[in-house]
């Protein structure tokens, strides 16, 4: 199983790359669908089977059907430079700089495999539901005033011009 | 654990060979006569007026979202219906409310117009 | 060495299956498209297919070949890789989401039991909403890289279709799933054995379909809105748009979106039946090997009835208008979704408690 791990691990990572690297908005979306579905076979690998299908679900069946969407919407073509671009060259740098530090430190610390010994998840539909309706009943409401904000806010953006 | 999905995946191989091939074979074997006007997009007869690729009404972007955001909560359901008999009333009472606030929501989008599809 | 020698007979097995399953599905993709023009032409009073084969049964044959030999034309400033990924993308995910449907119980071979069925998924409904939620980038990719305004129109207008209907299929089926508590496709079966009696006397099967008629009035019109087909096919109305999204393409990739859709038909038809009209299960009789195959037989003659109620609409109904389409999806099949969810978790709360 460690084999399909690395596959789709270096999968996510080549398709994390070209997201940034694609100069049209389109392929860039499409390079993000195929990270989050690596990402969701890792979950699957990781035994967290409801999060994997969710994922496809709602990031790349319905966040990345939107992204799709407006950029078709726009018409954008190619990225253009602006001042706000300009800025991030700059700022960019140092910020992977202090990641790669991060990662190395981690990297650095980390006491081998041999310590590191996950119980086995097993995170099906009917334990998720069970956390999630009996010890996080209140998260769970909450999260629906979260969505209703959401939605007015939606609704207001999009009415905005007329 | 992870035995049941091996099936899919040695499908996926095969279905996205087979497409592949296909795809290829007719590439090939298809005749190829190209000529400026068979390659144009087609226009009803004349020739094609201004980029295809325009502006769009916003109402596609509003249903986009109103979809992402009825999709999370959908998607809360599944795990809820499946756990649902050893929740009793509680589980009753606790999916109403849910669907009882986004209900406001919905109720809000409709009367703002925003699934009207002419406004 | 046991054990090595189980996993090669466990991936033999899986390959067998699946390639029988895929053979079956394209057989059953091009007969429909037979049946359909057959059965459309009857009721137009026409004959339909009748000159290659007997009663026109190797046309599909043909039309197969045709698409193969005709010219592949790549329109013009079309973006060439989306260009082809979209009939692609459209087929492959066609003939994945079959992977988790069982089309009967098992039986033995070699010692071994074998069920039929590709794979069965603890989560196996959501592996199929999963792969069909994707389904929308084909269509709407489709009628992007075309560079050409019906198809433009086609995509967009599918894709908004695709998602708002997308909905009330997840909700039409919630009712299925508390019943069941189980989102496994083989597990949704389980509960609809037997039969209700009165005075002792079986006189319907229990199906879910009779305990929750609403939910699967919501799953079965969402899901033909879904594979875009009359009265809800706007995507492809030929009358304003040309051919919709497939509108720039020519020979098999034209075919692919084509076998795709009919292959959504197939999925969506089995799993109408697995979750309301209860999958394989129907009268049992003879020796061991009728008892095998006789589920297989019960569960295609439904799926057959859905599929011929499919061709039997569209030779009867017209078509939506866009702004009612999208009205519908939202305003009545929304709302009765969520209505079938919450009346369903009452009864089942007071029956339970």
């Amino acid at each position: 199983m460690a084999i399909l791990f690395y596959i789709f691990a270096a999968v996510a990572v080549i398709a994390g790359l070209n997201v940034v690297l694609q100069r049209r908005p389109v392929y860039s979306a499409l390079w993000l669908i195929v990270v989050l579905c690596a990402l969701a076979v890792e979950y699957l690998l990781l035994g967290a089977v409801f999060m994997a299908f969710i994922q496809i679900i709602v990031y790349a069946g319905a966040i990345m059907v939107l992204f799709v969407l407006v950029i078709m919407l726009l018409n954008a073509h190619h990225e253009e430079p602006t001042h706000g671009s300009q800025f991030a060259q700059w700022l960019g740098a140092p910020l992977v700089v202090a990641l790669l530090v991060e990662i190395g430190v981690a990297v650095w610390s980390w006491p081998g495999a041999a310590h590191v010994n996950p119980p086995p998840l097993r995170a099906g539909p009917k334990s998720v539901g069970d956390l999630l309706f009996h010890q996080y009943v209140l998260p769970f409401e909450v999260t629906s005033a979260l969505i209703l904000v959401a939605i007015l806010g939606a609704v207001v953006l999009a009415r905005k011009e007329s | 654990m992870l035995s049941p999905y091996i099936p899919i995946l040695v499908q996926a191989i095969i279905v996205a060979g087979l497409g592949a091939a296909i795809l290829g074979v007719s590439a090939l074997v298809g005749v190829r006569k190209r000529s400026s006007e068979k390659l144009a997009p087609y226009e009803c007869g004349i020739a094609p007026v201004g980029n295809a690729r325009g502006r769009f009404s916003v109402s596609f972007y509003l249903v986009g979202m109103l979809f992402i955001l009825f999709d999370v909560e959908a998607v809360f359901l599944y795990p809820w219906a499946v756990v649902f008999k050893s929740l009793h009333w509680a589980g009753f009472i606790e999916m109403f409310l849910y669907i009882l606030i986004l209900l406001a929501g919905y109720v809000y989008v409709w009367k703002k117009g925003a699934l009207d599809w002419t406004r | 060495m046991a054990q090595f020698a189980e996993a090669h007979f466990f991936l033999i097995e899986s390959v067998v299956k699946i390639i029988v399953v895929l053979f079956v599905l394209l057989t059953a993709v091009a007969y429909v498209v037979w049946l359909e023009r057959k059965v459309v032409a009857r009721i137009q009073s026409r004959w339909g297919p009748y000159w290659v084969g007997p009663h026109g049964l190797l046309q599909p044959l043909a039309d197969g070949l045709k698409f193969l030999f005709k010219e592949d034309i790549v329109v013009q400033d079309a973006d060439k890789v989306i260009y082809w990924m979209a009939p692609f993308l459209a087929f492959t995910l066609a003939f994945l989401s079959i992977a988790v449907i069982p089309f009967g119980g098992s039986f033995q071979l070699f010692g071994h039991t074998i069920q039929l069925q590709i794979t069965d998924l603890n989560v196996g409904l959501l592996y199929v909403f999963a792969v069909t939620s994707l389904g929308v980038y084909s269509i709407a990719l489709a009628g992007w890289s075309a560079n050409s305004k019906y198809p433009l129109f086609g995509g967009l207008r599918s894709s908004a279709q695709m998602i708002s209907y997308e909905l009330s299929l997840g909700l039409g089926v919630v009712g299925v799933l508390m019943i069941s508590g189980t989102l496994s496709l083989r597990g949704v079966v389980t509960p609809q054995v037997g039969f209700w009696h009165i005075a002792g006397i079986p006189f319907l099967p229990r199906w879910n379909v009779f305990r929750q008629p609403l939910g699967f009035l919501v799953y079965f019109i969402a899901a033909i809105a879904e594979t875009n087909r009359i009265p809800f096919d706007l995507p492809e109305g030929e009358t304003e748009l040309v051919g919709g999204f497939h509108t720039e393409y020519s020979s098999f990739k034209f075919a692919m979106f084509f076998i795709a859709e009919y292959a959504n038909m197939v999925t969506v038809s089995c799993l109408a039946t697995l979750l309301f009209f209860g999958g394989w299960l129907g009268p049992l009789f003879g020796p061991y090997w009728l008892r095998v195959i006789l589920p297989v037989i019960w569960f295609c003659l439904k799926v057959f009835c859905f599929l011929f109620f499919y061709i039997w609409m569209r030779g009867t109904l017209p078509r939506f208008r866009y702004d009612q389409l999208m009205a519908f999806g939202w305003k009545v099949l929304l709302p009765l979704g969520f209505l079938n969810v919450l009346g369903t978790s009452f009864v089942i709360a007071w029956l339970h408690s």
